[in-house]
């Protein structure tokens, strides 16, 4: 023991070791008997997401099944990620569509840039988290897949309506 | 107390030979899946008291999870770590398994059971010096532990070791001595004789309460489980002596612990709690015996024993661990001299109610002892109950370190950082 060590002073006297014990027993007891459960039984279960819940991209389309992207380039402008590598293309009448559309879910950060600064509302971040695959190279997800996804769609925090009313 | 006749079956040595095996066949498989029951109890006592689910995936409310682990102890790579003491590392899970079982073996576990070749005492084997043969037993138990401890060739497996034979040795001693107050008060160290007197007076619960305490506080040190799990404080000491131990051999250790814990509970209550007797009715123990008698003391004897394997856990859930000191000072400083002062104060009482004439199984001497323990354990309780009967922190000779430090502190001229605070 130091000499600048405080020496505490225990109430040792009034300290008691049975009736303590059988506090602790009461306690424990009631939570035997009267659990509070919070356990979600996953697989079975799920969680309620927020609607602002932010995870893995989708692209929306139009009516005839074609992304609604029109590789205007600001998404992979603003990503400070920098996981989205786009590829323009242009048709014969000049509408600009993507040719390579890819996002790195690994590098995404999912900071919801992307969703916010689209003008055709096309690319979206997903109320969505079961997202394991068995390798890396999985998790690059081309325009197919990202069209190809089904799962609800993130509304992003509106500065004008901070609580979502 | 004819159903405690030694003499019941037909003579001669098969039919004993045979009731014993089919005795010991029976009981080892309930004992078995009991103890990787009460595993799986652990579990789930643990969690209900967390608010947690517990093992609930394999088969249905997680019953089959006993069976997944067993499989996956089988089926796990038994590693040998280099330097060890080969014969005594293989040696001392055997050790610790096989005495936890063996204890077993002189605990009766329900009323005669008549069948055709006569009538079966419902207990392996009816040893007249049971109560020697099970102290012993647990005394050996210790081995395992300590041998585990001294082969694995590593220094927290050895402090471990240390530290459990240590605990042992100090609250056999608190264990012995509480029992001699049961010996006295039954006159007989066979424990169908100890159970014949909890019948005959009533329950030793109620005429040596202090005993009955201090057996179970020193049967929870012997078994080493909370607040006296010390040798596998994962904390300081890995998982203590079975640091090393890998697969099934580790799995005998846990199987070890758990039928400890059965053996303990199952001798506290035929100590205490009347064995198999079943409370408020002579129903159980007078007239011939019949097959439900046996089942129904079973039952009661099962039920009993049950009961203090979830008070085990429940104990378990609730208390932290003892420091090594407080432990030490607990045992040799609390629990030996109240054993002691106890066995003088039940001995002197007794002769005193003989000399009063008072016959035991009397209500008057039944009411007596009841009056006297109640006594004793308002006494024990309120007044001795206090942190500085076994808080170190507390002794005369830590109190004067204290007073110097705090002599030498106020003479210093500079300020210590705690004063600034």
């Amino acid at each position: 023991m130091g000499i600048n060590v405080k020496v505490m002073e225990r109430p040792v006297g009034e300290a008691s070791y049975v009736r303590a014990t059988l506090k602790g027993l009461a306690l424990t007891l009631k939570h035997l008997v009267d659990p509070h459960r919070v356990t979600i039984q996953y697989p079975e279960e799920k969680w309620d997401l927020s609607p602002r819940w932010r995870g893995t991209h989708r692209m929306l389309t139009t009516e005839d099944g074609k992304a609604k992207c029109v590789a205007c380039g600001l998404c992979p402008t603003v990503c400070p990620a920098n996981c989205i590598k786009l590829v323009p293309g242009e048709d014969e009448t000049g509408n600009r569509y993507p040719l390579v559309f890819e996002i790195d879910e690994f590098r995404c950060i999912f900071c919801g840039y992307c969703q916010e600064v689209c003008p055709e509302e096309a690319i979206h971040l997903g109320r969505h988290y079961e997202n394991a695959e068995f390798n890396r190279e999985r998790f690059v997800y081309d325009l197919e897949r990202l069209t190809a996804q089904t799962h609800p769609v993130s509304t992003l925090w509106d500065p004008a309506d901070p609580r979502g009313e | 107390m004819s159903g405690l006749d030694p003499m019941q079956l037909e003579p001669g040595l098969w039919p004993f030979l045979i009731a014993t095996v089919v005795k010991m066949l029976v009981i080892f498989t309930i004992y078995m899946v009991v103890v990787a029951y009460t595993t799986l109890a652990e579990r789930k006592v643990s969690a209900w008291i967390q608010d947690r689910h517990g093992p609930n995936r394999v088969g249905p409310w997680g019953l089959f999870q006993v069976l997944a682990d067993g499989v996956k102890n089988f089926l796990k790579e038994e590693t040998m770590p280099g330097e060890v003491n080969k014969p005594l590392f293989l040696l001392a899970p055997a050790v610790a398994f096989t005495c936890a079982l063996v204890a077993w073996a002189v605990i009766p576990f329900g009323a005669p059971l008549p069948t055709p070749w006569g009538r079966i005492d419902l207990v392996v084997a009816d040893l007249p010096i049971g109560f020697l043969y099970t102290l012993a037993i647990t005394s050996i138990g210790v081995y395992g532990i300590v041998l585990a401890g001294w082969s694995s060739n590593n220094k927290y497996a050895l402090l471990g070791g240390l530290r459990s034979s240590a605990q042992m040795v100090s609250y056999e001693v608190a264990m012995g001595l509480s029992t001699v107050c049961v010996l006295l008060i039954a006159g007989n160290v066979s424990l169908p004789g100890i159970i014949a007197q909890q019948v005959e007076t009533s329950w030793n619960i109620g005429l040596l309460s202090v005993a009955a305490f201090l057996f179970l506080v020193s049967a929870f040190a012997e078994t080493n489980r909370v607040p006296f799990d010390l040798p596998e404080a994962e904390s300081e000491l890995i998982a203590g002596y079975h640091s090393e131990y890998s697969a099934m051999k580790f799995s005998l250790f846990f199987i070890a612990e758990y039928a400890n814990m059965l053996t303990a509970s199952a001798l506290f209550v035929t100590f205490f709690l009347g064995g198999w007797d079943i409370p408020f009715t002579s129903w159980d123990n007078t007239g011939p015996a019949t097959v439900a008698k046996a089942l129904a003391t079973f039952g009661m004897f099962a039920a009993k024993v049950l009961f203090f394997v979830f008070f085990y856990i429940w104990i378990r859930w609730t208390l932290p661990r003892f420091r090594y000191d407080q432990l030490m000072s607990l045992g040799w400083k609390f629990m030996l001299p109240v054993a002691l002062a106890y066995v003088v104060v039940v001995a002197s009482a007794l002769l005193g109610l003989d000399a009063a004439g008072i016959a035991r199984g009397t209500r008057a001497f039944t009411l007596s002892l009841v009056g006297l323990n109640a006594v004793l354990l308002v006494l024990l309780f309120v007044i001795l109950d206090r942190g500085r009967i076994i808080s170190p922190a507390a002794s005369r000779l830590e109190r004067e370190r204290v007073e110097r430090l705090r002599r030498v502190a106020a003479a210093r001229t500079t300020i210590a950082p705690g004063e600034l605070r």
